[in-house]
């Protein structure tokens, strides 16, 4: 806890902090919003509505809360983030998911987040790490289709093996 | 006695030659995937989940109980040799033993932790064997509004009474509780928050929650800060064996480490934390070697390793006995049992008892499977440290999303993981805690039923909350934990202007 410690430098409003605020609040107000169109069939006690409207007034308590530590800069200090390394990974989760939904298989959809994932933490040998995916999936595929016999999506990949 | 008659049934269904598989299979796989470094425990038992989905609950279950144990034992491997604790209660461990490391006394720091691991969850689950029997006696007579107030006492204390900001803590809760609050009422059979999303009425998957904010947002945060940090594998080099000396300084810490982490780990305030820093403090200042505390004092890794372990065998205690979840690694043994659907607790105990006491008696058996695996092995676990930084997350990624395409292969189960994902990031990066987002989404669907039934019982009458004097305890002991933080920090702050 560094709050009122005289030594430090006057603290600034922290921006991302009042948008924690902000979005706990609309999580609230979305919780109350949801809760309305549910009918209270309980005799007694707490119908399904009450559970969420319990929890949104913590989270919109809890939205000032924040909102007041944003003000007063309360925050504990944070780094700089490189966001390119961020995005090439939610690039290759996106991929991922594409190639699942559109019935590409368990060993391309991983291939393609290995390699992403790998390039993201600064490697530029895609070629080698496209091998090494390959390689890799199709051993845990293999793996859990015929050691753990669990069904892993398949695609034009699997259908050779 | 009924312990040991109990124990001795577990120890015969602990033993059976395939159980002793599943056993050193879980020590083994949960070594193997707790020493890739930022992976905790929780984790472990996350990423591994999967791999038991084919197994009858009793092998799995024991399977667990290695995983557990080979995680923990994995992370201070990590802790020590690169200096990068997987999770906060390993961070004592990294003090001290990252310096022995770096002067060359690698293998001294990772015999005693890994002895002292074995001798502190030998005797907390001998504790656990016979404080969890009593406690069921006591639990039976719970009614609905005792759960009540117990877990309001496990989400205070969890969230708010032991963290850096209690305001940061419970805003994580209440996002595990919101999230417990998606899919169909059981009571009513209502759907909320699914916005139509048929994926969405079964709720929110814990082991897709648990793997998106900790694997997917690690692997995102350790990207972003990539240019800030570089990690440093420290070879073991010299003799692996603990010296007479050695032995001399570390068997007082480790069973003080036992004295500490086993009773805090058993109440259900959850977190090793605590433990792991109070043996640290006592150890400095206890030791006859003061002046080689910050420069790599064994009594450092001994005492918090030991109360590290001992506390991991403690949680287990309100899980098993009260279905209470303590700790994000307790809550994903929790999810374990729910995919079987079982539920811990005094009813488990008297309906299965050859599972729990097998469970029990795996945790022996997975202790001294560690210590005769780890030592020998310690160069194969060194050489896992030593892969590159872009494979080993481009794995982790694989292997974490690997677990939802096993379980759910549907696109928007895996966006959901993906989201979890950049919350975890985020968290990590505004620094909210991430354990109790977890224990909201599995206690708050519970918590929630049992006030459900508590007021149905009473016909409504919310004073029926306070009438019985199990929950008007706990209600007052939640309250006291909430309120604490607060009047302590003002206390504070008083100090701070009296100086």
């Amino acid at each position: 806890m560094t709050s009122g410690d005289p030594a430090q430098p006057p603290r600034r409003v922290d921006r991302a902090g009042i948008v924690i605020a902000a979005l706990l609040a609309g999580l609230a107000a979305l919780l109350v919003f949801d809760a309305r169109g549910l009918s209270s069939t309980a005799m007694y006690g707490m119908g399904p509505e009450a559970m969420p409207v319990v929890v949104a007034s913590g989270l919109a308590l809890l939205a000032i809360g924040n909102f007041i530590d944003a003000l007063r800069g309360n925050l504990p200090a944070r780094e700089s983030a490189d966001p390119v390394p961020v995005v090439l990974i939610l690039i290759g989760l996106a991929l991922l998911i594409a190639i699942i939904g559109f019935g590409g298989g368990f060993i391309l959809a991983t291939s393609a987040l290995f390699v992403t994932t790998s390039a993201a933490f600064g490697r530029r040998a895609i070629l080698v790490d496209s091998i090494i995916a390959l390689v890799m999936s199709t051993l845990i595929y293999l793996a859990f289709d015929r050691l753990l016999t669990l069904s892993l999506p398949t695609g034009p990949l699997e259908r050779l093996l | 006695m009924d312990t040991f008659a109990a124990l001795a049934h577990g120890m015969a269904v602990a033993v059976q030659p395939m159980n002793l598989l599943y056993a050193l299979i879980g020590v083994f796989l949960g070594t193997a995937v707790g020493v890739l470094p930022g992976i905790g425990p929780a984790l472990t038992v996350a990423l591994l989940l999967p791999v038991t989905y084919k197994l009858d609950p009793g092998g799995s279950l024991i399977m667990f109980a290695g995983i557990y144990y080979g995680g923990m034992y994995g992370g201070s491997t990590t802790a020590i040799l690169i200096n990068t604790p997987g999770e906060s209660a390993s961070m004592a461990t990294a003090l001290e033993g990252n310096k022995m490391a770096k002067a060359g006394r690698g293998g001294p720091a990772l015999a005693t932790s890994a002895i002292g691991s074995f001798v502190a969850g030998t005797i907390a689950t001998i504790g656990l064997a016979f404080l969890a029997p009593w406690l069921v006696d006591f639990a039976v007579r719970f009614g609905p509004e005792d759960y009540f107030a117990l877990m309001c006492v496990a989400f205070v204390t969890v969230s708010a009474t032991f963290g850096d900001s209690p305001i940061r803590g419970l805003t994580s809760l209440f996002i595990g509780l919101t999230l417990g609050l998606v899919g169909i009422d059981k009571l009513t059979g209502q759907a909320r928050l699914a916005f139509g999303v048929p994926e969405l009425l079964d709720g929110v998957e814990v082991t897709t929650l648990a793997v998106g904010l900790f694997a997917v947002g690690e692997a995102l945060y350790v990207a972003s800060r990539r240019h800030h940090t570089e990690e440093k594998l420290e070879p073991v080099r010299g003799s692996l064996w603990m010296t007479r000396e050695d032995w001399k300084r570390s068997w007082k810490p480790w069973l003080r480490g036992t004295m500490f982490g086993f009773p805090i780990g058993a109440l259900p305030a959850g977190g090793a934390e605590i433990p792991t820093f109070l043996s640290y403090s006592t150890e400095k200042r206890l030791t006859k070697h003061p002046e080689e505390f910050g420069k790599g004092a064994i009594e450092g890794v001994a005492g918090p390793e030991a109360a590290n372990n001992a506390s991991a065998a403690g949680t287990l205690v309100p899980l098993l006995t009260l279905g209470l979840p303590t700790s994000a690694t307790a809550a994903m043994m929790l999810a374990g049992f729910q995919q079987y659907g079982l539920n811990p607790g005094p009813l488990l105990f008297a309906e299965r008892p050859d599972l729990v006491w097998g469970l029990i008696a795996s945790l022996f058996i997975a202790n001294c499977m560690l210590l005769v695996l780890n030592l020998p092995l310690v160069g194969l676990w060194v050489r896992l440290l030593a892969i590159p930084q872009p494979w080993l997350y481009a794995g982790i990624l694989v292997f974490a999303t690997m677990g939802t395409i096993a379980a759910k292969p549907s696109v928007v189960e895996l966006s959901m993981l993906a989201g979890f994902g950049v919350l975890g990031f985020l968290m990590r990066r505004f620094d909210f805690p991430i354990a109790p987002v977890v224990v909201g989404l599995i206690l708050g669907p519970i918590a929630e039923s049992q006030l459900r039934r508590a007021l149905a019982i009473s016909l409504g009458d919310p004073m029926a909350l306070v009438q019985s004097p199990i929950s008007a305890t706990l209600l007052a002991l939640a309250l006291i934990a909430l309120l604490a933080p607060f009047v302590l920090k003002g206390l504070g702050r008083f100090k701070a202007t009296e100086d």
